[in-house]
């Protein structure tokens, strides 16, 4: 009973918390973007412009929430949640800490990697009822961008698995005691740290929204909530592929004793989260074609010679 | 790839570059003497108003935005009765300022007029005049004219010579 209650808590508190991080990265973009852009940002509410997440938050709630006439409406309404739910779901396999995390998945990875193809379904869902050209072309280029990636991302993390013998996270983590993934996968961690960018839509790869080509992308017709929430689930995404970056290559949890583990894991994901960041302050997008010349031409057989490079050493040392 | 990699840098370097944003309404930043804002009327050194009500302003002005109407006290000097200037219109062109002969008419370094109403952005005569000279100290229009409008007496202004007596002969 009282492990059911811990688990209970355990759930809903990683839901608060994931959502709340993303929130505050409304804010925290905002600020580093700026202060790479020489700039301020948001600074008038509240200290060094905190408040301006409840300010949003606020503003977002009270929109019009507004369904177009010639929308297919069902569907119109259920994309965003597909997106929310999809990245929520995959947080519940990340290992924060020893003590911290919803489920031990044996198969935990390959859920991951489900869960991330699933996400993609919003995009285009949300697109195609949208009925609307704009939506329609970024719904289009999404699904294309995902077909593009998807393949080496799955790759590129056989590395890591193939090192660990599990697609356990927890094993993962512990596997890279005293020597992080990062060195011996150091070409893995490169090609899923760009799947993940285009994962999650940001600049470089943010073709699918393109406010300058088209509109918003696939969600041009959105507002209000509806909107927040692919708004929040970027953010999410963002959070999931740095968690995910820190658990498979940069030991998750581990680290120096004179902090708690959950520290080093956040600190660990703030930092990437960072980088994600500044690479949308430095790089401008890509066109579609060359990110899935980039992903068939180079990234894919790059990850394929890593696969087979780690396992010819694997059976050599053995 | 390389160039990439080098732009992420200098982008990243850029958090220790100076911001240049100027943070408004707690900072100011400078505007010159000759800035073209608001529109004042001035006052000559006797305190008295140098605008004569000539119109040119009122001609001058690309958008029509300014009002007025001349009169004459009893001493036959020149005011405007009313003036009105409706900043909703003014570009703040200066051409007023161009046009006035007396240099009445300035503009200042100020812009925040800011109105929650439109109708209170028309200034009248009591908002636009101050008590200041502007720009040009010590000018006294009534002091050069031709004219005696109980400023000066007759061959009494400046750069004026006293008025030749007709009935001598030598000069």
């Amino acid at each position: 009973m009282n492990s059911t209650l811990f688990h209970i808590v355990m759930v809903i508190g990683i839901m608060l918390a994931a959502v709340l991080i993303a929130a505050g990265l409304i804010w925290l973009e905002r600020r580093m973007l700026a202060l790479w852009q020489d700039r301020y940002g948001p600074n008038r509410t509240g200290p060094f412009g905190i408040f301006q997440v409840v300010a949003d938050m606020i503003k977002i709630f009270f929109k019009e929430d507004w369904i177009p006439k010639f929308a297919d409406k069902k569907v119109f309404v259920v994309a965003p949640a597909i997106l929310m739910i999809t990245i929520l779901m995959s947080f519940a396999i990340i290992p924060f800490s020893p003590l911290i995390g919803v489920v031990n998945l044996n198969i935990g990875l390959l859920f991951f990697l489900a869960m991330s193809s699933l996400g993609a379904y919003s995009v285009v869902l949300a697109g195609w009822s949208s009925n609307n050209k704009y939506s329609l072309i970024g719904a289009i280029r999404g699904s294309s961008q995902m077909i593009s990636y998807e393949v080496f991302m799955g790759l590129s993390l056989m590395g890591v698995v193939m090192l660990t013998g599990s697609f356990d996270l927890r094993d993962i983590v512990i596997a890279q005691k005293g020597r992080w993934f990062f060195i011996p996968q150091f070409i893995g961690f490169i090609i899923f740290f760009i799947a993940g960018i285009a994962e999650t839509h940001r600049l470089p790869f943010d073709m699918p929204e393109a406010e300058s080509e088209l509109v918003a992308g696939y969600h041009s017709e959105y507002s209000g909530m509806k909107f927040g929430m692919f708004f929040v689930g970027e953010y999410l995404g963002i959070t999931l592929i740095s968690a995910m970056i820190t658990t498979l290559f940069f030991g998750g949890w581990l680290g120096p004793g004179f902090l708690p583990p959950i520290f080093w894991f956040l600190i660990k994901m703030v930092g990437f989260i960072l980088v994600f960041i500044l690479l949308r302050a430095s790089l401008p997008r890509l066109r579609s074609d060359q990110l899935m010349a980039l992903g068939w031409k180079i990234l894919l057989p790059l990850a394929l010679i890593n696969v087979l490079i780690t396992g010819a050493l694997i059976l050599y040392f053995k | 790839m390389f160039s990439n990699l080098r732009s992420i840098w200098i982008v990243f370097l850029h958090m220790f570059h100076k911001r240049v944003t100027v943070e408004y309404p707690e900072k100011k930043s400078y505007l010159p003497p000759r800035w073209r804002g608001r529109i004042v009327l001035t006052r000559d050194p006797d305190k008295e108003e140098r605008c004569v009500g000539c119109y040119l302003c009122a001609v001058a002005c690309p958008v029509d935005c300014i009002s007025l109407q001349a009169t004459e006290d009893e001493n036959g000097r020149r005011y405007p009765e009313f003036f009105r200037i409706n900043f909703s219109r003014c570009i703040f062109c200066g051409y007023c300022e161009e046009a006035c002969p007396t240099n009445a008419i300035q503009l200042i370094p100020d812009f925040e007029m800011g109105e929650y109403n439109r109708q209170n952005l028309v200034y009248e005569k009591e908002d636009l005049l101050i008590d200041g000279q502007g720009k040009y100290p010590g000018y006294n229009f009534y002091k050069v004219a031709g004219v005696d409008a109980g400023v000066k007496g007759k061959g009494e202004g400046d750069d004026e010579n006293k008025p030749v007596d007709i009935k001598k002969l030598m000069p």
